[in-house]
């Protein structure tokens, strides 16, 4: 194991991130302090509790995993493409690591980033409405586990991506979509029961679903479930990244 | 000496986009002794990168083995690269990011542990120590180049690849570099270069090796193949034109050209005497009247058109 090259991509690329942290951190809060406003004062204060929890609480959970996918999908995306954009990836090409290293490297910085602008929306939130968190440990694990399993399939977009407009596609296309009926705003309850069905589809909801019950301790599904996808969809994007380097796919010619 | 480099019948066939194969090269058969500086020399596409970035890591061979230190470049590629150090043809660097973090970066990819005292030395080596704060975007060409050199020495690689370290660089800074090249076979360290400029390739090399067509032609000591590349021409415009070439400059064996009006005559620049002086004293005493003179040089586009038609003859 090249702990060194570990070590180096993961500080290089934490570099790049702590040089620009105004800009990587004032757009979430901004537009997470936004859906506080809109979501949680103007159409919160005409919705009663949801599940016994106030409108304003409620959506916390889902506005938190809501900005810690995309940042760790954009995070791990451009950190990979970026080199490939302009041809710096050379060097981890040649360089004596593993696929695994690599992957260790810029997902680990990926997922951090994300992990670091998470916790800036938790205290941004916290300004705006009373929160009690159930049970912490379990919030931590399901925000971590979230934030890596998101910079791994965002680290595949990166590779796929040919030019820019690529690199937002995905993102642009599937995960926005799927964040916002997965729950983020409303109870799956809420929806009519054909609708609760096809929702039952879309991974995201078990991610919602269990981080809610992290902090409020209900949950659409159960938690055993919403473990079981994250680790299914890590698993599958793992599997997936490992193809791509033993084939050397859009890497090596 | 033992080789530390090896390629046996290295072969790369591109599957481009537009669903064709290029086959960049073929069976590919080189071997490297510790410590020399081998220039590789061939025109424009002849799959120098290729066989560099094959050998590199970054382009997956399609079949033949290559081994680097013995260590096999797919197999035990861990081993084989960490011997190896490259710096690319593209000046490809990181835009925002500072000089000396993109050269510890480098080292750490490598996995070397942390060495400042190294990285100082390279960077002064280099005339870089000034610019080190300096973000990549704020050098000049030159100075890019030699950043990509630095980063490709702050891992102390034993086999070091240029694939074309000079182009663009100034007189000056093309003389450092071969004083670095120098200093660096002083410690040992086998060079593989590419380039376009022959007086480089004279300069600094070993053995000269000639690719084409993603053939390997031939590689040979420095000297004899200068020798062979060493030849030059002189034409001798004349005033009048002869219908023949007088019997008393036979012995130049020159040629007779523009309709009489002109003699060419090649020499070896490299021989004890060129005959230039005699042929002068000839052609006066044949009466002959220059109206002028013009010496040539084959180019290295000529000298490769030679060596493949050679080849193929
Ligand atoms: N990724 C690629 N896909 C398809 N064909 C390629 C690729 N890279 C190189 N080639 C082709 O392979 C051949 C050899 O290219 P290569 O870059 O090795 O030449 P070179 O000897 O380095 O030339 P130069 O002196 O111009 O740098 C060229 O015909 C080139 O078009
Ligand atoms: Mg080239």
């Amino acid at each position: 194991m090249n702990f060194q090259a570990v070590k180096a991509i993961y500080i290089f690329e934490m570099t790049r991130f702590f040089r620009t942290m105004l800009q990587s951190l004032i757009s979430p809060i901004i537009s997470t302090s936004l859906y506080f406003v809109v979501f949680g004062a103007a159409i919160g204060s005409r919705i009663d509790q949801v599940d016994g929890v106030s409108y304003g609480a409620f959506i916390v959970p889902g506005l938190i995993m809501l900005t810690v996918m995309t940042q760790a999908i954009s995070n791990a995306s451009f950190g990979i493409y970026f080199p490939k954009f302009i041809g710096t990836i050379y060097e981890l090409l040649s360089a004596p690591i593993s696929f695994f290293e690599i992957v260790l490297g810029y997902v680990g910085a990926a997922a951090t980033k994300a992990l670091f602008i998470g916790g800036m929306i938790l205290l941004t939130a916290n300004l705006f409405v009373d929160l009690e968190i159930l049970h912490p440990v379990a919030m931590v694990a399901f925000l971590v586990l979230t934030c890596l399993s998101f910079a791994l399939f965002g680290f595949i977009i990166g590779i796929w991506a040919k030019n820019f407009e690529q690199l937002q596609l995905i993102p642009l296309l599937v995960i926005t979509p799927l964040v916002f009926l997965g729950g983020s705003f409303y109870s799956i309850s809420m929806l009519p029961p054909i609708w609760q069905t096809v929702t039952l589809f879309n991974p995201v909801v078990y991610l919602i679903s269990g981080f809610r019950w992290a902090f409020f301790g209900t949950a659409d599904v159960s938690i055993g479930v919403s473990l079981l996808a994250i680790g299914l969809f890590s698993g599958l994007c793992l599997g997936l990244i490992w193809w791509i380097f033993k084939t050397g796919y859009r890497l090596r010619s | 000496m033992s080789a530390i480099l090896q390629t046996i019948d290295l072969c790369k066939v591109y599957d481009k986009e537009s669903g064709t194969a290029f086959e960049a090269l073929k069976n590919v058969n080189l071997s490297i002794e510790a410590g020399e500086i081998l220039a590789l020399l061939g025109p424009n596409g002849a799959g120098k990168t290729t066989l560099i970035s094959t050998l590199c890591g970054l382009v997956s061979p399609t079949s033949g083995t290559a081994t680097v230190g013995g260590f096999d470049i797919v197999h035990d590629y861990r081993q084989a690269r960490a011997l190896i150090g490259l710096v690319p043809q593209e000046i490809s660097l990181e835009p925002f990011e500072k000089l000396i973090n993109t050269v510890k970066f480098s080292r750490g990819l490598f996995g070397k542990p942390r060495n400042d005292a190294l990285i100082e030395r390279i960077l002064r080596q280099l005339s870089l120590w000034d610019k080190r704060n300096d973000r990549i975007m704020e050098l000049s060409g030159g100075m890019k180049r030699r950043v990509l050199i630095a980063k490709a020495l702050a891992h102390e690689p034993r086999v070091l690849f240029l694939d074309e370290p000079t182009a663009g660089v100034d007189v000056e800074l093309r003389k450092d570099m071969w004083n670095i090249v120098a200093d660096l076979k002083s410690d040992g360290v086998t060079i593989i270069l590419t380039t376009h400029y022959i007086e480089e390739a004279e300069a600094i090399a070993d053995r000269i090796g000639v690719i084409n067509k993603g053939e390997i032609l031939l590689v040979e000591g420095k000297a004899k193949l200068m020798a062979r590349m060493g030849k030059k021409e002189l034409r001798i415009d004349l005033q009048d034109p002869v219908a023949s070439i007088p019997e008393g400059l036979a012995r130049y064996h020159l040629a007779l050209g523009n309709g009489g009006q002109s003699l060419t005559y090649s020499y070896d620049t490299r021989g004890e005497r060129t005959g230039i002086t005699g042929l002068l004293a000839d052609v006066a005493a044949q009466g002959l009247v220059l109206a002028d003179m013009e010496t040539r040089q084959s180019t290295l586009e000529e000298i490769f058109t030679d060596l493949v038609r050679e080849d193929a003859a």
